[in-house]
């Protein structure tokens, strides 16, 4: 059934190389590919922009930011609204990909008593941690969800996946959301250009691989007015997220498991 | 045999009975029809030749599938050199705008129901 | 073989019809549940999994369980069990068949379901469950056709089958290990993770299940010309109580590392299931009768006099098998949801609907095991005139 599918791979894998910065000739030459399907490949780059990649994308959230922007709630809406997420109005279908969680159940093992009430009443954006050591993907019975190799982002198959919630079990930060009924007639601003799922799959954050691809930074990074949350490349050193890491005092979700969240927290 | 002529009557009406939609088209004068689909809005120019998409769309859909989620494998070169993202809603329906009247005339007719539409979107029903 | 179970007197029909009654409206039901989704369930985004796995859960541990008839006769040679083996097996054929079933309704996407075999994927504990549970069907499927057709014969069974049967034991405990790990290995859900949960299940599976099958036995001697004879029984209550009391012993162990530790997200769990948490009681009464029900059926096993009583013997059953049902099922599955890892507590109450599709199942596996017990005694009786 492989459709014609070395072929295209190829293409498709020098076409991704133009578009990193790497040297096309040098890999036609090796590839043995005619001058006629380089005239292709280079017209072809300039139609979208060049996808953004990384090593290992990783998320700052400085909570000092967000604290002070108050009642705003752009990144979920941002998200929400980008990705089809519906609202079905209630807590027990809910799904949610990027959530304002009180800094109280977000990092419960962090409070105690006499915890500042800034920091106690505070928010805490919330959303997949993209682990390094993703527990999800370790039960996952399909393949339904995986970590891409190449930079560490935490995928979803919704084709694939049997909807069985074992991933649900295995999130130890309750970031995935089970479609418990037909998400489509509660999503009020339907967008053409990403799919709504199907009820019996589970969905969450994929720190946006789709618009990242078309060179976009994910949505909640774009709809951040308070500039909170910085997305970067956490294997290059002079990376904004880098940086960030180097100059102030950050902290993790339940870096106790062993799981490597992605997700940095300026407190 | 045993009952034989039972067996036989039995025989013959369940065929006349399978064969049922068969005597029903062509007593409708629709015997040997197939449905006639919209044309794409930009001519024939599609991403493989009619023939291939025809009969083999489905397989496409299902490797472009795997590659887009799978692989982060979005981009291809088409026939007329330019590339186009591999996208049921964005790039296909891009073309044959009326899903009516391309996709479900000939799935109907098929008799089959593919899920799709249960996720991907149809940009037209939006504007509705 | 099959088609001694199509003829019965009119009181097996009956039986059999108001089974498959209940199987209609569990089908009724479960349609509904394909067409509107899993959230006709009481299940909600924090409680993802509840009364049917909770039910997988406790009848793997019934399935297991053959074994502890199994074992002593084929390993041990132990003669008195000749008669209930048969029985063991089919009620392991019952139970898996039912779990396979839980799992099945439970599923998101279950058109999809044989993903898990396109796309095998060996780290995952469902993956192993999945194998085992279904190699432990197909494993007693044939060993219990090829035993009982031979005994209709009246030779012995082939050679070959006994290697089958020494892996059939083994293969049980597997099952019932492999379940547990699938709740023990989730770093997320401190209420499982914990290392005797493997052996907490197999101690509450060789309780519960044999003392399903005295019941069972009880049941046929009521109804039917079948006798499984004083001294099985006895034998089978004695595995019974050793079974009940490390089932209980384990529990307090559990108890006691949560509380003395105090580590708060290992004792909450268990605050949520004997005091309530953040003023939700909806499993408070549930555990107490659990455990209340565990002690006494305990007491009444051990103490020989008691035990020696029939009528006593069968109703420390019922309760003893209460007393597991509520543990192992309910009350382990909702209280590793509660609280979350949020720390959040969320209420969990199974519905309506999803109450009947579980009596739906339990209708097919017990007409599966009528089916199967009649024809067990068919060829019985046809061997002993």
């Amino acid at each position: 059934m492989s459709v014609h599918r070395r072929k295209f791979l190829k293409l498709a894998g020098i076409t991704a190389l133009g578009l990193a910065g790497g040297a096309p000739a040098k890999i036609l030459a090796e590839d043995s590919i005619t001058p006629d399907s380089l005239k292709e490949v280079t017209e072809a780059t300039a139609t979208p922009k060049a996808p953004l990649v990384a090593r290992r994308w990783a998320m700052v959230i400085d909570l000092t930011k967000c604290r002070e922007a108050g009642d705003c709630n752009d990144c979920q809406k941002a998200c929400h609204l980008t990705h089809n997420v519906p609202d079905f109005g209630n807590p027990k279908d809910e799904i949610k990909w990027i959530w304002k969680e009180s800094f109280h159940h977000a990092f419960h093992e962090q409070e105690h008593e006499f915890l500042d009430e800034k920091t106690k009443h505070g928010p805490a954006v919330v959303l997949c941690n993209h682990c390094d050591n993703p527990p999800c993907v370790r039960v996952c019975p399909t393949g339904a969800t995986w970590k891409r190799e190449n930079d560490g982002i935490v995928m979803m198959d919704w084709h694939r996946c049997i909807g069985c919630r074992y991933c649900v079990l295995a999130c130890p930060y309750g970031s995935r959301s089970f479609n418990w009924r037909n998400p489509r007639e509660f999503i009020k601003d339907l967008q053409p250009e990403f799919p709504t799922r199907t009820r019996g799959v589970v969905e969450k954050c994929t720190f946006c691989d789709e618009r990242l691809a078309r060179g976009q930074m994910p949505a909640c990074v774009e709809a951040c007015k308070a500039k909170a949350i910085t997305f970067g490349d956490l294997e290059d050193p002079n990376s904004e997220v880098r940086t960030l890491l180097h100059e102030h005092f950050t902290i993790r979700r339940k870096p106790g498991l062993g799981t490597q969240p992605e997700v940095y927290y300026i407190v | 045999m045993h009952n034989g002529g039972k067996i036989i009557l039995g025989l013959v009406i369940f065929l006349i009975l399978i064969t049922f939609p068969v005597w029903y088209n062509i007593a409708n004068d629709k015997a040997g029809y197939v449905p006639e689909l919209e044309k794409a809005a930009r001519g024939d120019d599609c991403v493989r030749d009619s023939n291939y998409m025809t009969s083999n769309h489905m397989d496409l859909l299902n490797e472009w599938r795997d590659q887009v989620v799978r692989e982060n494998d979005r981009y291809e070169i088409g026939p007329d050199g330019v590339q186009f993202e591999r996208s049921l809603s964005n790039t296909c329906l891009s073309c044959h705008e009326n899903k009516d009247k391309f996709c479900d005339k000939c799935h109907d007719y098929m008799g089959v129901q593919p899920y799709c539409w249960d996720c991907h979107i149809v940009p037209k029903e939006i504007q509705q | 073989m099959l088609e001694k179970a199509l003829s019965g007197d009119k009181r097996y029909w009956s039986w059999v019809a108001v089974l498959l009654s209940v199987i209609g409206i569990g089908t009724f039901y479960y349609l509904r549940q394909y067409n509107e989704g899993l959230t006709i369930t009481g299940l909600s985004r924090d409680v993802t999994w509840g009364f049917y796995i909770a039910q997988f859960t406790f009848l793997v541990g019934v399935a297991a369980s053959a074994v502890m008839v199994v074992l002593p006769y084929y390993l041990h040679n132990y003669k008195a069990f000749g008669k209930i083996t048969i029985l063991g097996e089919f009620l392991a054929i019952g139970a898996v068949t039912m779990c396979m079933t839980f799992i099945f309704v439970d599923m998101g996407q279950p058109y999809r379901i044989t993903n898990v075999f396109l796309h095998p994927s060996p780290s995952s504990l469902m993956f192993w469950d999945t194998i085992s549970v279904f190699g432990y069907l197909i494993l007693n499927i044939i060993i219990s056709q090829v035993t009982l057709g031979a005994e209709r014969k009246s030779i012995a069974p082939p050679k070959w089958i006994k290697p089958i049967i020494i892996l059939s034991i083994p293969w049980a405990v597997s099952i019932h290990t492999v379940t547990a790990f699938l709740y023990s290995g989730l770093a997320a859900r401190p209420f499982w993770m914990t290392a005797i949960l493997a052996p907490r299940f197999l101690a509450s599976a060789f309780a519960g299940g044999p003392a399903l099958l005295i019941l069972f036995c009880f049941i046929l001697r009521k109804f039917t010309k079948f006798d499984a004879g004083k001294e099985p029984i006895q034998k089978i209550a004695l595995i019974v109580t050793y079974a009940m009391a490390i089932n209980l012993f384990f529990i307090g162990m559990e108890l006691f590392t949560a509380i003395y530790s105090n580590i708060p997200e290992h004792i909450s769990h268990f605050e949520f299931l004997f005091l309530g948490l953040e003023g939700n009681t909806t499993l408070v009464p549930w555990m107490w009768t659990s455990m209340i029900l565990g002690v006494l059926s305990l007491i009444l096993l051990i103490n020989p006099g008691t035990r020696k009583n029939e009528a006593v013997l069968g109703f420390s059953c019922v309760i003893l098998i209460a007393s597991i049902w509520i543990d192992k099922g309910m009350g382990l599955i909702i209280a590793g949801f509660t609280p979350t890892p949020l720390g959040t507590v969320v209420e969990y109450v199974p519905t309506f609907p999803e109450i009947m599709i579980t009596l739906g199942v339990y209708a097919l596996g017990l007409l599966i095991i009528t089916g199967l017990y009649k024809i067990a005694l068919s060829v019985r009786k046809q061997v002993t005139t």
